[in-house]
């Protein structure tokens, strides 16, 4: 078994769980300045007081995964990537906090519900702007990178940037309407397919854009063996939209954070297709990046046991909590 | 050092000092308040006694913010190893990385996993589930500071490994991850982190006590931290004394540079009470100096050999003028930290515990000792195993990514703000938790009879 790949498969679900739970609480602060009653946006913020650590505990899990598996990677991306990186670290600073803050101020409370709303959407826009310029390349010499410190700002990367404030901003407002009823629930319906509308927008633009700057993603995508793969992509997206749409006129409750959800695997198989095989795009093969064998054999050891423990408890804590929240039920302090 | 402006690898060195350090107190505060939770709940199951739910729930309240604050700051040290030190992330990478892989598959998934059931799950889960929940989050913090002790102490005193092209190959995990630091660096930082807690809670006790409240969970509050820092801040001094022997065997220049001793004296080293070295003149001014003392302390003989600073090569010295001076502010407090103990301990055997003003006053004032103690250890050890990022095998400048000094001044004049505007927010809030004090519920027999010994399963939430 090829350890290598096997740890990139390990990074890139762990990745793909983190789009999924931390895009839906960041998304929440989204769509914040949409709902501006106070007493709204306390439980909006309760249905994930008791998950959000956890959820963002998978972005470190990547961080760590990729300092342990692919160090070359960690290095050079994270050090090519600088201003963003830490301007999105810096914007979860502010969210984070204000989890914890917003509840207990009272005069300053607008300014940590503009820290809340501010910190999600930066996080979100400067993750997305992170993975279009990785999606672009990362000029490297000698193993170093060795581009500009501005490299990461083009009008690509921007988009991508955008794209993933609209994809968290529908997760968000899709686990809302599962944690909601009533009034709340009945406008977070309404914003429904608007939010998809420009999501799928967004997907469409991002897809005939990367062939078309990348000849080797273009030579990929449309050669004979993976054309077949690739054509059912769109068709794909258009029945989930088609989906999205009768939930939001029927109203369901769950069906739509599922949908949203099917949206970004949709989304993130396009994207570990144009990747496939490069660690770091059209200059370093996963293999090229890969920790000695020693490093990957011990973690891996560990990751099989633990990880599927993790996921376990992971979702026995979202079935303690299962179910609406309501107004009052349980404060953050 | 001589020009005038910054080196990015300066300004890379005190951005990771910057950020390590405001990180590093509340992951230190999380360790110590999550056990004493868990010993309060247990308490409360055992006895049935609701000021020991009533401090559950204080404390948790405060916990989850430097939590919080904790995770967030968290966040930003596993990635700024990537983004400020490529070359060391390359190099040490297929080790450091891996430990702290496992530190995030056995720590903060545990700890994040059960955290929202500790503090929300008062309702949801059964008062078993709900301390089998506290605990886990307890046991979980601990775990976070093995891995990422081992990690530290590998950088301190590396072994296990081989060095392949330009990368560190781990050969012998077992070698790694017990290497010759680490079972001192674990014990004297978890005893830390106990203490950091402990000082906090017996602080914020007396000042209750000082305004006037007297009812039992201020009094518990009191005489646990105090009974707390009894046992541990003694037994700190002595594995800090063991910690200092293994640091004079595997980093020699480190404790020369904390005694700011420059010749190797034969037939018994003196010990420098105080003093100022000079990295330039090579010595240390204004030394007051008791003769045998250094031999006594650090190899426990009347004449034993101590390496001094000149016997390394200039530029292998760590910083004197800092180490000689963290490293006594280090002991100097937690010597006080066991004048308080055992001061505590007196009082309490006449039965004066609650009602020495004096002595609350000093307890308040004490408080925050314990945060300043743990920076001031992290300074001497990191600081003393400059000029190298891993102990003789990689030096700090080899270390840092190829940035320029405005990308690293920009990014560090950023965490700053950001650093002070939140964490001192998360600070502010925290003290002023701990002003209002725990609420108190009337006692359960204070109401007519109650069938339930191990206390109401519905309660209120964590409000």
């Amino acid at each position: 078994m090829d350890l290598t790949v096997v740890w990139a498969a390990i990074i890139a679900l762990g990745l793909l769980i983190y789009v999924v739970l931390d895009g839906f609480d960041l998304g929440i602060g989204i769509v914040f300045p949409l709902f501006p009653d106070e007493r709204e946006r306390d439980l909006m913020m309760n249905t994930v007081a008791p998950v959000w650590d956890g959820n963002e505990t998978w972005l470190v899990l990547g961080g760590a995964a990729l300092f342990g598996a692919f160090p070359l990677v960690y290095a050079t991306v994270l050090s090519a990537l600088y201003l963003p990186l830490v301007a999105m670290l810096a914007c979860l600073i502010l969210r984070g906090v204000s989890f914890e803050i917003r509840g207990k101020a009272s005069r300053t409370k607008h300014l940590w519900n503009l820290a809340f709303i501010g910190g999600s959407t930066g996080a979100a826009f400067f993750q997305g702007i992170s993975l279009g310029a990785f999606v672009q390349g990362i000029p490297l010499a000698n193993g170093e990178f060795a581009g500009d410190a501005f490299g990461w700002l083009t009008p690509f990367s921007l988009l991508t940037g955008l794209g993933l404030v609209a994809t968290y901003a529908l997760l968000g407002c899709c686990w809302l309407i599962a944690k909601t009823e009533g009034d709340l629930q009945r406008r977070l319906h309404r914003l429904l397919w608007p939010l998809t509308l420009v999501l799928i927008g967004f997907i469409a633009v991002v897809s005939i854009w990367t062939p078309l700057q990348e000849p080797n993603v273009a030579a990929r995508w449309f050669s004979t063996e993976w054309f077949h793969r690739m054509v059912p992509a769109p068709f794909l997206v258009a029945i989930c939209a088609y989906l999205m749409r009768r939930a939001a006129r029927d109203r369901h409750h769950t069906r739509p954070f599922l949908l949203a959800t099917a949206f970004v695997v949709l989304g993130y198989a396009g994207l570990l297709a144009t990747l496939w095989p490069y660690a770091i795009p059209s200059s370093v093969t996963l293999w090229q990046a890969a920790a000695p064998e020693q490093s990957l054999k011990f973690t891996l050891t560990g990751a099989v046991v633990i990880l599927p423990i993790i996921l376990a408890y992971t979702i026995f804590g979202y079935w303690v909590f299962r179910g609406k929240v309501r107004h009052g039920e349980h404060h953050y302090h | 050092m001589e020009s005038s402006s910054l080196s990015a690898l300066d300004l890379a060195r005190i951005q990771f000092a910057f950020t390590v350090s405001f990180h590093i107190v509340f992951p230190a505060l999380s360790i110590g308040l999550s056990s004493f939770i868990a010993v309060l709940e247990w308490r409360w199951l055992k006895t049935g006694k609701t000021y020991y739910k009533d401090l559950c729930l204080f404390w948790s309240k405060i916990f989850a913010i430097a939590f919080g604050m904790g995770v967030v700051s968290g966040v930003v040290m596993a990635y700024e190893f990537g983004t400020n030190w490529a070359g060391f992330s390359k190099f040490a990478g297929p080790i450091t990385g891996a430990l702290l892989t496992y530190e995030v598959m056995t720590a903060f998934f545990l700890e994040a996993g059960f955290l929202g059931i500790m503090l929300f799950g008062w309702t949801r889960v059964g008062p078993r589930a709900h301390f089998a929940a506290t605990l886990t989050v307890a046991v979980g913090t601990l775990m976070s500071a093995f891995w990422i002790l081992a990690s530290n102490s590998w950088m301190q005193t590396p072994q296990g490994f081989a060095i392949e092209g330009d990368r560190a190959v781990p050969v012998d995990w077992f070698q790694i991850v017990f290497n010759p630091s680490f079972p001192y660096r674990l014990v004297h930082m978890t005893l830390a982190a106990f203490l950091v807690a402990a000082l906090l809670v017996a602080a914020t006790g007396a000042w209750h006590l000082l305004k006037g409240r007297r009812d039992p969970a201020i009094k518990k509050t009191f005489s646990l931290a105090m009974w707390m820092l009894l046992a541990i801040a003694p037994l700190q001094a002595f594995v800090g004394d063991q910690h200092g022997l293994n640091t004079l065997r595997y980093q020699p220049a480190k404790i020369a540079a904390i005694e700011g001793l420059w010749d190797t004296e034969t037939g018994g080293t003196a010990l420098n009470l105080f003093g100022i070295p000079d990295m330039q003149a090579e010595t240390t001014r204004y030394a007051l100096s008791v003769p045998h003392l250094g031999s006594l302390l650090l190899t426990h003989t009347w004449d034993g050999e101590i390496r001094g600073l000149k016997s390394f090569p200039r530029d292998e010295r760590p910083n004197s003028t800092v180490v000689f001076w963290s490293f006594r502010v280090m002991v100097g407090l937690g010597l006080l930290m066991i004048v308080l103990a055992v001061t505590a301990w007196i009082l309490h055997r006449r039965g004066r515990l609650y009602d020495s003003a004096w002595f609350h006053r000093f307890a308040v004032l004490m408080g925050p000792s314990g945060f300043v103690t743990l920076l001031a250890g992290w300074v001497t050890t990191e600081v003393g195993r400059q000029p190298w990022v891993v102990y003789g095998v990689m030096r700090t400048s080899q270390a840092a990514s190829p940035l320029s000094a405005q990308q690293v001044g920009l990014s560090l004049m950023a965490f700053v703000v950001v650093y002070f505007l939140v964490f001192g927010t998360g600070i502010y809030y925290m003290l002023k938790l701990m002003r209002a004090g725990p609420n108190v519920t009337p006692e359960d027999d204070a109401r007519p009879a109650q069938p339930q010994p191990r206390g109401p399963r519905a309660v209120t939430a964590a409000a």
